[in-house]
């Protein structure tokens, strides 16, 4: 490409001069401790303890030997059901049945439907903490009144039930994304493929596998990655609603991470678990990268 | 035709259910802050009965929302203001000026924008410790300002990309330097791009918890994410003071939402997913 040449008389090396500034602020506040973390990972770090030895790969033995550790990651992997498989089942449902047709008043359902993508997580841990609440939630008194009482219950400080409790929070905040996200790419389908399969006797069922799906397999792509992202990466939602409780039934690796860390002083079995964490989070987003338009790591 | 008619009657239903089920647990919620305090053992279902500010000004004063409010607008403010102009220049930088290493440079800037805080977290809180930085808001808003260049040179980048050349060099014939052509023609025309960047990046700052959270002791220090998770600590039944709460902490970015909700929902789909 000749537009990276330079001018004549020009620097070679003027791009430097407009790198610098933000270059130099995310090397120090970004990269470099993002490195450090992978190093502290190596290291026996016990909070105020004056000795920090390399000590090799004891801290990752010790967090995959350590059931607290399997038990976390056991229940990202339950909430990857809950932030990413049931919103993209609704949302793939719901752009079938409604995307093949022009949605008048469209434009307003988009904007409640992406509302909890702009919202804080802890605003709304705060809603849903509210609505499980035992005595006063309106979760319980609507199953009151209804004549359900029998299936009232404390949602969130129930062994059984807090995962699921926390898990559907996440599905709330995911389905109208995915939702979106769907029915904009089904604008590009073109309606030829239907009616031919109408024609041929296709069932909805059949349309909606050999139609719908491979026709949204970039933005199927795209939902699954950064869904289960975002099941991988849970804490802001589980530190409002339940910190991990009762017990250790919502605990996950992000509050296990942080726990670790600032609460318990082992900085480097953190570190440890931060660097495994950020190792598939780094995969899965190559992935992402690959699906997204324009791929921007091919382009230099 | 009838059996469209049904069809399309359902399909309407189908729309409005899933909305309302969005809908109605956060405003359920924010609802309750205009509840007058004799109304607070109301059923939560029921209206309530005239609209009061006193939960608001109780949450403002004695819950210190206002002061929370400050924190958030200045290291929401800085680290927009600061991470748009740092992404303008390295975008410009990457897309159109001559820039030996490249090759090498845009993947490690771009990495920034692929893990999480908690891959950086810990080596953070160690170096604001000993920069004596921990409870000021430069603690917050310097990675910030690194995470979001991150993903904002990636975003300028691919913008600056589809500008063609004939109109750069046709700037450059007209006298106009590098800085000149920088400000005069590309950012004019990248309005649209540059909208959805700060939109993007003010939505994520203000919503930011774990750096405020580990960084911050200082009550008065704290940004309105972790004071309203803490205020929740304190007055868990109270629903009322905590819903005005959480209305505080809502309205600027609802508000920001609905106002460019164009630019918000194109770079969310774009993939503009904070990893």
């Amino acid at each position: 490409m000749n537009r990276l040449r330079a001018y004549p008389g020009e620097s070679k090396y003027q791009g430097l001069v407009y790198l610098l500034p933000g270059l130099a602020i995310y090397l120090v506040f970004t990269f470099w401790p993002v490195l450090q973390t992978v190093r502290t990972s190596f290291l026996n770090w016990e909070g105020l303890a004056p000795e920090k030895n390399f000590i090799g790969l004891a801290n990752y033995l010790q967090v995959f030997t350590d059931d607290k550790f399997w038990l976390a990651l056991s229940h990202n992997l339950i909430f990857i059901i809950f932030y990413c498989l049931i919103p993209i089942f609704i949302g793939l449902l719901l752009a079938s049945l409604l995307g093949r047709y022009p949605l008048k008043g469209f434009t307003f359902f988009r904007t409640i439907l992406f509302l909890p993508q702009v919202l804080s997580m802890v605003v709304i841990g705060v809603a849903w903490r509210w609505i499980f609440n035992p005595t006063f939630g309106p979760l319980n008194l609507l199953l009151r009144a209804i004549g359900l009482g029998s299936l009232a219950r404390p949602w969130l400080g129930d062994f059984a039930l807090a995962l699921p409790a926390v898990g559907s929070v996440g599905t709330w905040v995911q389905y109208g994304f995915c939702m979106v996200l769907f029915l904009a790419g089904m604008q590009r389908i073109s309606e030829e493929y239907y009616e031919a399969a109408d024609l041929d006797g296709a069932n909805a069922w059949q349309e909606l596998l050999f139609i719908t799906i491979p026709g949204l397999r970039a933005e199927i792509g795209v939902a699954l990655i950064t869904t289960i992202i975002a099941a991988l990466r849970v804490f802001d939602l589980v530190f409002v609603t339940t910190r991990g409780g009762p017990g250790e039934a919502t605990l996950v690796t992000g509050f296990l991470v942080y726990r670790s860390a600032f609460l318990q002083n082992r900085t480097g079995y953190a570190a440890a678990i931060a660097t495994i964490l950020t190792l598939i989070i780094l995969a899965l987003s190559l992935l992402v990268r690959r699906y997204q338009a324009g791929d921007a790591w091919s382009k230099t | 035709m009838k059996p469209r008619a049904g069809a399309k009657f359902l399909r309407y239903l189908l729309l409005v259910s899933f909305s309302l089920l969005v809908f109605l647990p956060i405003t359920g919620l924010l609802l309750n802050a205009f509840r007058a305090p004799s109304e607070i053992n109301l059923n939560p279902f029921a209206f309530p009965s005239q609209l009061s500010l006193e939960n608001i000004r109780n949450a403002w004063t004695v819950g210190r929302f206002g002061i929370f409010f400050k924190n958030s607008v200045v290291v929401a403010l800085v680290t927009v203001v600061a991470s748009v102009f740092f992404s303008i220049l390295t975008g410009y930088a990457f897309a159109v000026l001559p820039l030996p290493g490249k090759k090498w440079l845009y993947p490690l800037v771009l990495l920034g924008y692929m893990v999480p805080f908690e891959a950086a977290i810990i080596p953070l809180y160690n170096l604001m410790n000993t920069l004596s930085l921990r409870d000021s808001y430069w603690a917050l808003i310097l990675p910030q300002i690194g995470l979001s260049v991150s993903f904002g040179t990636l975003w300028m980048t691919s913008y600056f990309e589809t500008i063609p050349q004939e109109l750069i060099d046709s700037a450059t014939m007209d006298g106009s330097n590098r800085w000149q052509t920088l400000w005069k023609i590309l950012v004019p025309l990248s309005t649209p791009s540059l909208t959805t960047l700060v939109v993007l990046i003010f939505m994520w700052t203000w919503n930011e918890f774990l750096l405020a959270l580990v960084m911050i002791q200082d009550e008065s220090m704290r940004t309105l994410p972790v004071g309203l998770a803490f205020f929740q600590g304190r007055y868990t039944s109270n629903v009322p003071l905590l819903a005005a709460g959480a209305l505080i902490v809502a309205v600027p970015t609802v508000l920001v939402y609905i106002l460019f909700q164009r630019f918000f929902i194109r770079g969310l789909l774009g993939g503009a997913v904070k990893g």
